[in-house]
Order: structure tokens, then C-alpha cells, then sequence
């Protein structure tokens, strides 16, 4: 008898509930700059255990060693991982060290994502696509995976950081609109999917966020990296389906969506 | 002859998934396999030796415990290995891969006029794990296990060798790895006999009865003449009304008795209704059961079933389908759900004793009494009669199962655990046995007390010959097998 009450009391704990500060775990893809390094500081703050992945490796190093300083005093953890989204095989196993790391997993944030310049009268398919494999191939790759995982355990959140971008297709910049656009109708799907496993998928569509991206454009409204951070871990807490970081870029979206194509292409937006 | 033919993919699917029990009450997270050819399922035994941890064989993931739960190492799903191999028309002889599930065997050989002789409550689980647990249904007791209705297998045992067992070649691996718990390999193949029927419905009653002597004493009664009885009983009620419920009693139609087969027999006319009194998705239903799931609603629901159930009484034998008859649990999905959905803290268990024909009575009895007292009353009751069967570690024998769902919640595990321990005492005493597949509760003595020790050391001198690494382990072999 003493034996069995030992293996109740020990499977009472749910082995996937959200615990307090420093049980929880999350892990942020695309996470050396931007929102996505914005993403990890907050969580290192509030005591999260983060994988931080990133192309760059050296650079997620530094990140991992900063943020985790903050993370620590709460009993959580930011680990470093070099990871090319475009080497999509590698992500099961990957996926699967990562939990075992961090010890189950609550959260987790596709920020990963490129956009090149492409020039008026210019048709680059080798940029086009690698923007794809970037921007949306590893959006899925790593979502399918995490939702196995989340779905089985019918727990977890699923943040994927889409734009505006998706919004309309605009002359300047056909793939980056159009992996968002595809990405935002994939999140979508996947929410609806996982809906009845209690996961919560989240698209953040934001507008100018003052980042490596932004460099060099004409913006107006800019906000910080760390001010999206913040507005995109609230909406996902509030199992959100999707906001506009800032919020006022939803009317821009919607002025944008009522422009006829007509006029639309001849707009210098 | 039907056949197919489906060439494998290169890659082995992985993923790391929270692996459950059936009833949500226990699972931990693993590295999921699904191998799609017997060179996968050797690989996949490979990849667990190498990475030194156990693997867990799994199928439909239907055991209500921890069956297929492996903490400590990898799991095996066998579902992709989901080929029906040939079915002869004539003999009713099918020959499917492990993961083949009951659904696709009956939907696969019902247009043709047969029937599997032996389905559970649900159509979810696969041949492999219906054969390692060795499953019974609404029939075991004129039909027995579905192991009396396994001609041969093949096993892929942990060396990889694939060995070839059945009643006349390998009888000791045959009657070992049947019932075996998935601890002696994996079933990769299985050929297995079919029922000839004549119509796709089946005749069917239901008939109520006041207390639990009068449902025994009507099955025993019938059992000669019927080819499915099983008995549902409202747990709440003391005293003279205790175990009063309502029995289900099927027989298959005579030739001819159905004058348009060729209808009948179509999968359309076997589908399950899509809603609930024509107007509520079914995939919604549980969030209403959810409402009910507490001792005060699932009294009421019990005496509501049971009124409804004296109503039907009076209606007569009526003509059901097959599927209609056979997969009540597949009514409203994922019902279990009404239990909560949170993986652990919530769920629900099954305890389903085993007792012998004489002592079966006052001993089902008795167990109701003991839950009343403590307060933690079974949330639904089935009875069934069984008889015995030649597998080393069969569950069955000449009497009748009471089986019992409880509630988990955070707040009552514990007493819960110390009630099916105290009920387990009692089983024991009268000479019951247990079910592994349900089971979540039985402590590390348990099965020794129960299974007959030579049958045990026999079993356990073949794993030690097939396993000797002892790759293949579950929780639930840890648990009670202690290996």
C-alpha cells in the first residue's frame, strides 16, 4: 500500500499546468533581435526558463547570458541555441531536447522572420523563396511540431509574430506580404484546430516596431521592441486571436482593406 | 481475395508528444515512434537500445491506465501500420497489420456479410493492442477473448526477429504474447477468424431489472440462448434497489430473417447518429454531460437512465445495427472530456474486478456498499459474464466483471486510492482477478496474488529469454510486474 499512495502523490502534480515564476517555460524562435530578443528579456524577467533560438549563434549567446542574469534570482533560466529555421528536419529532435531542457513547455513565439529589399523591376526567385523558407516554411515546421506536443497535452500557447504586411498585396514587397498573409491564415487554422485541446494560438500583426527591419524606412507611430514585447505576451495571457501591436493599426488595416484595387495600385504604399 | 498493396515511406515519423492513459488520470511526456513497416518497428527498438531506455508498445491508446505510458523511455504507436493485409470473402479469415483499428476491420468485411467475433465497447482500439491486452466484449462469455479468435502472428521481438506463432507452431509464445501486456514484442501482423452474419443489424432488448440478483439471474438465465447480454447498473441506490440497471440482450438475425441484406449490411446504414435528438452536434455533447459530472447530477442522470431504461423495457426487441449495438463509448465524442479536460487533476479511472461465479453477488454488493460509505459512488456500473481462457495472463475466468468509473479530481485521488485499495482486498479475498487494461490502481504485490504463479514464473522466464535487456516495459509493467 505504502508504494501506491507514493505514485499517487506523485502523479497529483499536473505534469503540464503553467506554474509559478521559474516553472514556467517557453521557447522563443527568432529571438537574436528585435521583438523576438524583446520577447526573451521580458520572460527572463519574469522568472520564465526560455530556449532562445537564433541563426546567430554568437549573438544568441549574448542574449542568453544578459537575460538570463535577470532570470535567474527568480529561478528561471535563458538557454542559447544556434538554429537555422531553414533547416526545418532538424526540428523534431530539436523541439524534443528543448522540452526535455526546460522541462515541459508552455509557451512558444515564432518571431523568426527576414525582409529584403526587392527593387521595382526586380523578380528574384532565390530571394522570394528564402524569404519563404525563413518567414513561413520554419513558421511551419516548428508550429506543426509544438502542436503535436501541446495538443497531447492540452495545454500551452502559440504566439507566431505575422504584420500588417499580410494585410493587402502591395507592389513594394510581394513575398513579405505574402508570407505573412500565408502565415496569418495558418495560425488561423491552427487555432481553430486546437481549440477543443485547450491551446490557445495567438497572430500579432504588428506595424512599425524599431527594429533591424525598420532601418532606413520612412515610419511614423514606431514603437520599441520592448513595448511590442509587452503588448504581445498581455494579448496572448488574454488568449487574444489576434491583435495589432500597437492596437491602432487595426484601423489602418481596416482603411486598407476597404481601398479599392484600382485605386490601391496606384498608391505608393 | 482482397488485396492491397502500399509501398513505406523512408523516413521513420517521430515526435515528442504528453502521452495519456485513456481516462486522462496519469500519461508523461515521450518520444513518440510510428513505424510503417516491420524494418521500422526494428529500427525504432533499435533507436531505444541505443538511447538505453525502455520502450513503451502502444495502440489506439484506448487502456484506460497506464498501459502504454513509459516515463523513463520512448513510446511505439503502431497505428500507421494500418493495412488490412487480404480478406477471404468465403472464410471470413482476415489478415491485417498491428494497426489496423476495429473500425477499419468492420468497415473493411461488413459489406461482405461478416462480422468481428469479438469487438470492445469502442471501434478506436488496434489488433495489437487489442491482442496484448486481450480484450473481450458484450459476448465473452459464449464467445470468449478476442485472443480465441487469433489464428497466428507474427511478433517482432526485441532482437528483431520477426517469429511466427499460433496455436500449433509456438503454442507458448501464442498464449504468452496474447494477454502479454506488450512486453514480449510487437504485433506487426495477425490473422484472424470473422463471424459470418445475415443481416447488419442485430435483434435487441432492453430489459430492466430491480436489483443486481435479478440482472445476474436473467444473463445467467439467457446466456445460453443469447449471443450478447451486458448489463448497465446505477451505483447510487442502497438496499433493495441496489444494482438496479437495465441489460442489453442481442442475437444476430437468422438467414432470410432480414429480407433486404445487401441494404443492411451497407456501412451508411451503420453509422452512428451525427447529432443528439436531431439538433445538437455531437462533438459538443460532453460540454452538457460536463454539467451533470458531480455525485448530485450523475444521480440524477443514473435514475433518469434507469426510468428511460423501464420505458424501453416495455418497447420490446427492436433491430439495431451493429455498430449501434456494439460502440456505445463511440456515441458522443470524447465524452470523457465531461470529466475535465486538464491532463491528471482530472480524468477518471476504471476499476473492474473480475469475481467468481458463486461469490460474484454478494461480493459486487458489497464493493457498491463500501464506495457509498466512503462517499465516492461510481459514476456508471457495467456488468458482464465471462469465462475462461487459455492465455497466461488472462483477466477472465467462470463469473462476471463488475466494472466501475470513478471521477479523479486533485481533491479525492488519494481517498480514491485508498478505496479501490480496500476494494482490492476484498476481490482478492473472494478469489477476483483484475483487467489490466482498465487498471491504474493495483499495487506491486497485487498481480501475484492473483495470477497463477506458475502461469507468472512461465511468463516470466520467456520475457526473460526474448527480452533479456528488458527493452520493452510500460508503467504499468513497473507497476505491477515490477519489470
Amino acid at each position: 500500500m505504502a508504494d501506491t499512495s507514493m505514485t499517487v502523490s506523485a502523479a497529483t502534480a499536473s505534469p503540464v499546468r503553467e506554474g509559478p515564476p521559474g516553472q514556467r517555460r517557453a521557447i522563443v524562435v527568432g529571438a537574436s533581435s528585435g521583438i523576438g530578443a524583446a520577447i526573451v528579456r521580458q520572460l527572463a524577467r519574469e522568472g520564465y526558463r526560455v530556449a532562445a533560438l537564433a541563426r546567430r549563434g554568437a549573438e544568441i549567446e549574448d542574449l542568453a547570458r544578459a537575460a538570463g542574469s535577470e532570470a535567474e534570482p527568480l529561478g528561471g533560466f535563458v538557454r542559447g541555441t544556434a538554429h537555422d529555421v531553414r533547416a526545418v528536419e532538424e526540428v523534431p529532435a530539436l523541439l524534443e531536447r528543448l522540452v526535455r531542457e526546460l522541462g515541459g513547455l508552455d509557451l512558444f513565439v515564432y518571431a523568426a522572420g527576414v525582409m529584403s529589399t526587392i527593387q521595382p523591376g526586380e523578380y528574384d526567385t532565390a530571394k522570394d523563396l528564402d524569404m519563404l523558407a525563413i518567414n513561413f516554411a520554419g513558421c511551419v515546421a516548428w508550429c506543426n511540431e509544438v502542436a503535436k506536443l501541446m495538443g497531447s497535452q492540452r495545454c500551452g500557447t502559440i504566439v507566431g509574430i505575422s504584420s500588417i504586411a499580410g494585410v493587402r498585396g502591395r507592389k513594394g514587397n510581394p513575398m513579405y506580404g505574402s508570407t505573412k498573409a500565408a502565415m496569418t491564415h495558418y495560425l488561423e487554422s491552427l487555432r481553430n484546430r486546437l481549440a477543443d485541446k485547450r491551446v490557445h494560438v495567438c497572430t500579432i500583426k504588428p506595424g512599425y516596431v524599431d527594429t533591424v527591419m525598420t532601418q532606413g524606412m520612412k515610419t511614423f507611430w514606431l514603437i520599441s521592441a520592448d513595448e511590442a514585447a509587452s503588448t504581445i505576451l498581455a494579448a496572448a495571457r488574454r488568449r487574444v486571436n489576434q491583435r495589432f501591436v500597437p492596437w491602432r493599426w487595426s484601423f489602418v488595416a481596416l482603411v486598407l482593406m476597404l481601398i479599392p484595387s484600382f485605386l490601391f495600385r496606384r498608391l505608393s504604399i | 481475395m482482397l488485396r492491397t498493396q502500399r509501398s513505406s515511406p523512408v523516413r521513420l515519423e517521430r515526435s515528442y508528444e504528453y502521452v495519456e492513459g485513456w481516462g486522462m488520470a496519469v500519461g508523461a511526456h515521450s518520444r513518440v515512434l510510428r513505424p510503417r513497416s516491420v524494418e521500422q518497428i526494428v529500427a525504432c527498438l533499435g533507436m531505444a537500445r541505443r538511447d538505453g531506455v525502455p520502450l513503451a508498445l502502444r495502440g489506439g491508446g484506448n487502456s484506460y491506465g497506464d498501459a502504454s505510458i513509459n516515463a523513463r523511455g520512448h513510446v511505439l504507436d503502431i497505428s500507421r501500420m494500418d493495412r488490412v493485409l487480404s480478406f477471404d470473402p468465403k472464410t471470413g479469415l482476415v489478415e491485417a497489420e498491428g494497426g489496423v483499428t476495429i473500425e477499419k476491420l468492420w468497415k473493411t468485411i461488413l459489406p461482405h456479410g461478416w462480422w468481428p467475433r469479438v469487438v470492445p465497447g469502442t471501434m478506436f482500439p488496434t489488433l495489437a493492442g487489442a491482442a496484448a491486452m486481450n480484450i473481450h466484449g458484450k459476448n465473452n462469455f459464449a464467445v470468449g477473448t478476442i485472443g480465441d479468435c487469433i489464428e497466428e502472428f507474427d511478433l517482432v521481438l526485441p532482437s528483431g526477429e520477426v517469429r511466427t506463432a499460433s496455436r500449433q507452431r509456438e503454442p507458448d509464445l501464442f498464449h504468452a504474447a496474447i494477454g502479454g501486456l506488450g512486453l514480449l514484442g510487437v504485433f506487426s501482423r495477425l490473422v484472424l477468424r470473422t463471424k459470418q452474419v445475415h443481416s447488419g443489424d442485430l435483434w435487441s432488448q432492453g430489459i430492466a431489472t430491480r436489483n443486481l440478483r435479478e440482472m445476474l439471474d436473467y444473463i445467467e438465465a439467457h446466456r445460453a440462448t443469447a449471443d450478447y447480454l451486458v448489463g448497465w447498473i446505477d451505483c447510487f441506490p442502497a438496499g433493495e434497489r441496489s444494482g438496479r440497471g437495465l441489460i442489453h440482450e442481442a442475437h444476430h438475425l437468422a438467414e432470410g430473417e432480414d429480407p433486404h441484406p445487401e441494404q443492411t449490411l451497407q456501412l451508411e446504414h451503420q453509422e452512428l447518429p451525427t447529432s443528439i435528438l436531431g439538433v445538437l452536434p455531437k462533438a459538443e455533447v460532453w460540454r452538457i454531460l460536463r454539467l451533470f459530472n458531480h455525485n448530485a447530477g450523475m444521480r440524477l442522470v443514473n435514475a433518469a437512465k434507469y426510468v428511460a431504461g423501464r420505458i424501453e423495457h416495455h418497447k420490446g426487441r427492436f433491430r439495431q445495427s451493429h455498430a449501434g449495438f456494439s460502440f456505445l463509448l463511440d456515441y458522443v465524442p470524447n465524452w470523457k472530456w465531461a470529466y475535465g479536460r486538464e491532463p491528471v487533476r482530472c480524468g477518471l479511472i476504471q476499476y473492474q474486478p473480475f469475481l467468481p461465479r458463486d461469490a460474484a453477488h454478494d461480493v459486487a454488493l458489497d464493493l457498491l456498499a463500501r464506495c457509498r460509505k466512503a462517499g465516492i459512488v461510481p459514476f456508471l456500473g457495467v456488468v458482464k459474464r465471462h469465462r475462461p481462457d487459455p492465455f497466461w495472463l488472462t483477466h477472465a475466468l467462470d463469473g462476471w466483471s463488475l466494472a466501475l468509473d470513478f471521477k479523479v479530481t486533485p481533491q479525492t485521488r488519494e481517498r480514491l486510492w485508498r478505496l479501490c485499495a480496500e476494494l482490492t482486498e476484498v476481490v482478492l479475498g473472494a478469489g477476483g482477478r483484475f483487467y489490466f487494461a482498465k487498471d491504474l490502481v493495483l499495487g506491486p504485490h497485487d498481480a501475484q496474488r492473483f495470477l497463477p504463479a506458475d502461469r507468472l514464473a512461465a511468463f516470466r522466464a520467456l520475457k526473460r529469454e526474448l527480452d533479456p535487456e528488458s527493452l520493452l516495459a510500460t508503467e504499468l509493467s513497473r507497476r505491477v510486474l515490477g519489470w
